[in-house]
């Protein structure tokens, strides 16, 4: 079975501590979304990435922002 | 038996540490080493110990607690990582050997000069030495939070204003305090904190680590795997990974974590409240008797805060043939030697015979504390 392409917004941390307080903030804010291995398309970052909808850029930087989370960077790929 | 070794380890450890290291050798992967739910449950785990460490000890930033395998190893990594060759470090006689051989390897092996603030005869440190051991090329002072022989607590206010004063790193070994006596890094502008988690912490064996403030450069100690920049030829530069080469004791770590969360709900001022009770009482029905040599400042009136820890001699007897005849016939299990800690024996004239450390912690009793002391009654006379 051939794996579906979808498009989706990344978001890379530089450390692991990083993702999963990312993870833990955007929980309890409801912010839909999961970690997931960094694809290969984004070079910079450690092994943990954010995925979540292609538009919800603006809602989940907006979070991690607030919380003093810090992040790599924001990408919407298709994987 | 009754367990009074607990400056060596913590033997009797609550139940959810044990429930905790149980559970996580049956549902854990590998932290930080990939995306399914068992290595995220790893991973989410050891974040959360680090969250609660960084709580406990006042670290501004929880990605800032590093872990390693014990105190010495935490200690190997702040001393290795931030000492340059030809520099010089003030340590002082109170110190154990995890501070003290690193130590001394560095002045074998980078030329590295060292200092020690002298201990008196009651093992107190003389501070004014700080002062007078200070050089141009002095990088760091290394320092205990509290002696493992006497349990005395050193003044780290005055230390730290000592090292902020003249521009220094401060490197606190808190083996004997962590979770026995309140601690905030932060406030007491401490820049390296190396602490063990199967003592005041009641974790197991085989955690431990260091809190590094914000700023503070340190060097890997070790390097290696770490699950991220895997084509990257040098070690992470970010914290904690840059200190957290190879796969961590997450097993272990579950077990610190839920040890963590007994001491926030028990609060720490309550153990050390409960302990000092414990020392005090079996104490005061040691030091007068005939034959008893009490070590450490405890009977002096102008004494410092300390751990619940008592030390002493009887008569002129080994200290290990009255560790093994405490141990044999009254079934309560001590430490008697040097503890590791050479120069706080020679200071306090101790280096031949040693001496036999009582320490008390949450799990002791009343009881006893009273049948310790009657036994050393019975020994004595």
């Amino acid at each position: 079975m051939a794996l579906e392409k979808r498009s989706a917004l990344v978001i890379a941390f530089d450390s692991t501590t990083d993702a999963l307080a990312a993870e833990r903030e955007l929980g309890v804010r409801g912010v839909a979304g999961r970690i997931i291995p960094l694809p290969r398309e984004v070079s910079a970052g450690c092994g943990l990435s954010w995925k979540a909808a292609p538009d919800a850029r603006e809602r989940v930087t907006a979070v991690l922002d607030e919380a003093g989370i810090a992040w790599a960077g924001a990408y919407v790929l298709t994987i | 038996m009754i367990y009074l070794d607990n400056a060596a380890t913590t033997m009797r450890k609550p139940d959810c540490v044990v429930a905790a290291v149980t559970t996580a050798l049956t549902t854990m992967g590998n932290a930080s080493r990939g995306a399914h739910e068992e290595s995220l449950a790893a991973s989410r785990m050891v974040f959360g110990a680090r969250e609660k460490v960084a709580r406990l000890l006042g670290c501004r930033r929880a990605d800032h607690v590093a872990f390693a395998a014990n105190a010495t190893e935490a200690l190997n990594i702040a001393i290795a990582g931030t000492v340059n060759a030809h520099e010089n470090v003030i340590t002082t006689d109170l110190e154990h050997n995890s501070v003290l051989r690193p130590l001394y390897r560095l002045e074998a092996e980078r030329d590295v000069s060292l200092g020690f603030v002298r201990a008196d005869e009651h093992g107190r440190p003389v501070y004014d030495d700080f002062e007078r051991l200070l050089q141009p090329n002095t990088r760091a002072v290394v320092c205990t939070h509290a002696s493992n022989v006497t349990g005395d607590v050193v003044d780290l206010r005055r230390v730290s204003a000592f090292t902020h004063e003249h521009g220094l790193l401060l490197i606190v070994d808190v083996s004997q305090t962590a979770g026995c006596v309140p601690l905030n890094m932060d406030a007491l502008d401490l820049d390296l904190v190396c602490f063990t988690g199967h003592k005041g912490l009641y974790g197991p064996q085989g955690t431990g680590g260091i809190c590094v403030r914000e700023g503070v450069e340190v060097r890997p100690w070790k390097v290696g795997g770490t699950g991220v920049s895997s084509f990257s030829h040098e070690q992470p530069p970010a914290y904690p990974t840059r200190l957290e080469a190879g796969t961590l004791n997450s097993h272990g770590i579950a077990g610190l974590s839920a040890a963590l969360d007994f001491i926030e709900e028990t609060g720490v001022e309550t153990i050390a409240t409960h302990e000092a009770a414990l020392a005090e009482r079996f104490l005061g029905q040691v030091a007068p008797l005939d034959g008893v040599t009490v070590y450490g400042d405890a009977l002096l009136a102008d004494h410092a805060p300390r751990t619940a820890i008592v030390s002493i001699n009887v008569r002129d007897y080994d200290s290990g043939a009255v560790s093994d005849e405490l141990s044999q016939v009254y079934g309560i299990a001590t430490r008697s030697g040097a503890h590791c800690a050479p120069r706080m024996h020679e200071s306090m004239g101790t280096a031949e015979r040693g001496a036999i450390r009582f320490s008390f912690g949450w799990f002791n009793t009343v009881e006893e504390a009273d049948a310790a002391a009657a036994a050393v009654r019975e020994i004595a006379s």
